[in-house]
């Protein structure tokens, strides 16, 4: 008996093996090597000198760390609800069994197949200052020369100077080029959103909204009990992989800031992107691999209160 | 169901905003195939005075598009295949067979599927330098040639296959590995294809990665190179919009050809949550 369970499990390990090591070697022992690697002052010829806990207490003293999050804050408080919003809107458009509905969707969702590398490219052309098609546009709006992804200033700032008050710098908000990145993911992403969305609109069985026309529903009424209770299992995974893909904005700072990228004055400099300048292009690989961890915490602890925050709504149909 | 109200604002928005999504690709375009004097002239033409289709000719001897193009193509290829190898085994086991420690690594491997790409990244690099693979196809491969995303969605297609199948095969004299073979892959079928195209997608779009353990340009996949090419000329947008047209072509193709599939497995993954 002993011995048909031992056969059992070694038939059952052998099918796993090819992906057990693959995984073993480039995703569980990293992570525990990333552990060590944090520990020391690990430069391209390897470890130096063993520092303890010294890079997670530079990190949280790094004001360029803080600015970092601060970017990827704002990033993530302008560009999560915007695109919430917009695709939520236009996935009720869509779900009104109307004509073309493929056409539009294949509109809306050409940005989500194609390369950020290759999209950044072309948006930063639009908003190039002088010559882009973005701000000819806004010229017929008699709206003056914006310099998009040069313009270092908080758009706060922007707002409440003209009535003369004077923001604290933790509050002049996103900087103009850091909303030039924003307006880009929103519409890279939306497509994605929108298709979600809809899926899960068309997953509502129309019998309940039948009932509640009977009982007098009207059109915000069926919207407010109806659709968004039993659409909350799909909020709760857009904002979770909204989350996640704010933190890992990169290729689009990569591409269309600077020179030097992360710029101006640091304004697009996001976690992923000091990372990335900390690991390997300063190869300070034990102090990227403390940046990474915090940010690894960051993630988690959102994800966490976000099931939290929202398992007390859902309502699962 | 009697509408209420017309549809023809619903459509009007729709035009609008959709115009809105499709004009960066229509600029990108039409920048492509002007001359550079053309693409600086301000205000600038909607529509090319003269058609410059010489710069997507033009762009292979200024760059080495061509190399890039095939370095992606065989690295997607060669980890699709590790993928759908490593996968169809293991969804197998998990779908399939009752053994001590299957509910364990099944966890392990949901668990490492939350890790994001940084926490890894740094020592991923040390182990491939330590194995001398930094700058070498094989640091763009092998890495890759496991999804664990993929073996979850075969998993669970694999659970859906009616139990009678397997005692058929099994009172046949069928082996595991030739009912794997010939019974359970066959009928996969749909479910692999959906995989490919989404893998495809991933290593044809795939950046941080590759910028990172590649050095030397005969190396480097697309994503990189266009990306590299886009510092070097920042300014001639003919030539720099000509490269991204062609980057996205080969996936605008495979998207119109696979739309349905493509859409619906993405709205698919999202109910699964």
């Amino acid at each position: 008996m002993k011995n048909k369970k031992l056969k059992s499990a070694l038939t059952g390990f052998a099918y796993l093996t090819p992906a057990l090591l693959i995984l073993l070697v480039f995703r569980i022992i990293p992570i525990f090597f990333s552990v060590r690697i944090s520990l020391y002052d690990w430069g391209m010829a390897g470890a130096r000198q063993f520092l303890g806990l010294t890079n997670y207490f530079r990190v949280l003293q790094d004001p360029v760390f803080w600015q970092s999050l601060l970017n990827t804050f704002w990033y993530a408080i302008f560009s999560i609800p915007i695109m919430f919003i917009l695709s939520l809107f236009f996935a009720i458009l869509l779900n009104q069994k109307i004509k073309g509905l493929g056409f539009y969707r294949t509109l809306y969702y050409l940005p989500v197949v194609t390369s950020i590398v290759a999209v950044s490219i072309v948006w930063k052309w639009l908003f190039n200052p002088e010559r882009g098609l973005l701000n000819y546009l806004l010229s017929f709006l008699h709206v003056s020369t914006i310099r998009w992804l040069e313009d270092p200033r908080g758009i706060f700032t922007l707002i409440f100077n003209p009535l003369h008050i004077n923001l604290p710098t933790i509050l002049n908000g996103p900087s103009v080029a850091l909303c030039s990145v924003i307006l880009m993911s929103i519409w890279k992403g939306l497509g994605y959103n929108i298709v979600i969305f809809l899926a899960g609109l068309q997953n509502i069985p129309t019998a309940y909204y039948e009932a509640a026309k009977i009982d007098g529903a009207g059109r915000f009424r069926l919207f407010r009990n109806v659709t968004w209770p039993l659409l909350t299992p799909i909020t709760f995974y857009i904002l979770v992989m909204s989350t996640i893909s704010a933190f890992e904005a990169f290729a689009q700072v990569w591409i269309m800031t600077g020179p030097p990228a992360g710029g101006p004055l640091g304004t697009t400099k996001v976690v992923m992107y000091y990372f990335y300048e900390q690991s390997f292009e300063l190869w300070r690989l034990g102090y990227g691999a403390s940046i990474a961890f915090f940010a690894f915490l960051i993630i988690l602890a959102l994800t966490i209160f976000q099931r939290q925050f929202l398992e007390k709504r859902v309502t699962y149909a | 169901m009697k509408r209420r109200f017309s549809l023809l604002p619903v459509h009007i928005i729709l035009i609008i905003c959709g115009i809105g999504m499709f004009l960066p690709f229509y600029w990108m375009l039409t920048t492509a195939l002007k001359t550079p004097l053309e693409s600086l002239r301000f205000p600038p033409t909607f529509f090319p005075q003269i058609f410059k289709f010489s710069n997507f000719v033009e762009i292979f001897r200024e760059v080495a598009l061509l190399r890039y193009f095939l370095n992606t193509i065989f690295i997607a290829i060669a980890s699709l295949l590790g993928v759908l190898f490593t996968g169809i085994l293991a969804a197998y086991a998990f779908a399939r067979m009752e053994f001590w420690g299957r509910d364990i690594v099944f966890i392990i491997f949901l668990a490492l599927m939350m890790i994001p790409l940084p926490v890894y990244l740094v020592p991923s690099y040390m182990i491939l330098f330590k194995l001398g693979w930094i700058d070498t196809y094989s640091a763009l491969i092998v890495p890759w040639t496991v999804n664990i995303f993929a073996i979850f969605f075969l998993r669970q297609h694999m659970k859906t296959l009616p139990q009678d199948l397997f005692d058929a095969a099994k009172i046949d004299g069928c082996g595991r590995f030739r009912t794997l073979w010939q019974i359970v892959v066959p009928l996969s079928k749909p479910a692999i294809i959906t995989l490919a195209i989404f893998d495809i997608i991933g290593s044809w779009n795939s950046f941080f990665w590759p910028l990172i353990v590649t050095h030397s340009d005969s190396i480097r996949p697309l994503q990189v190179g266009l990306a590299y090419f886009s510092r070097e000329f920042s300014t001639n947008y003919p030539l720099l919009m000509a490269a991204s047209t062609l980057a996205i072509l080969p996936l605008i193709i495979l998207f119109f050809f696979a739309q349905k599939q493509i859409i619906q497995s993405y709205a698919r993954t999202g109910l699964k949550e």
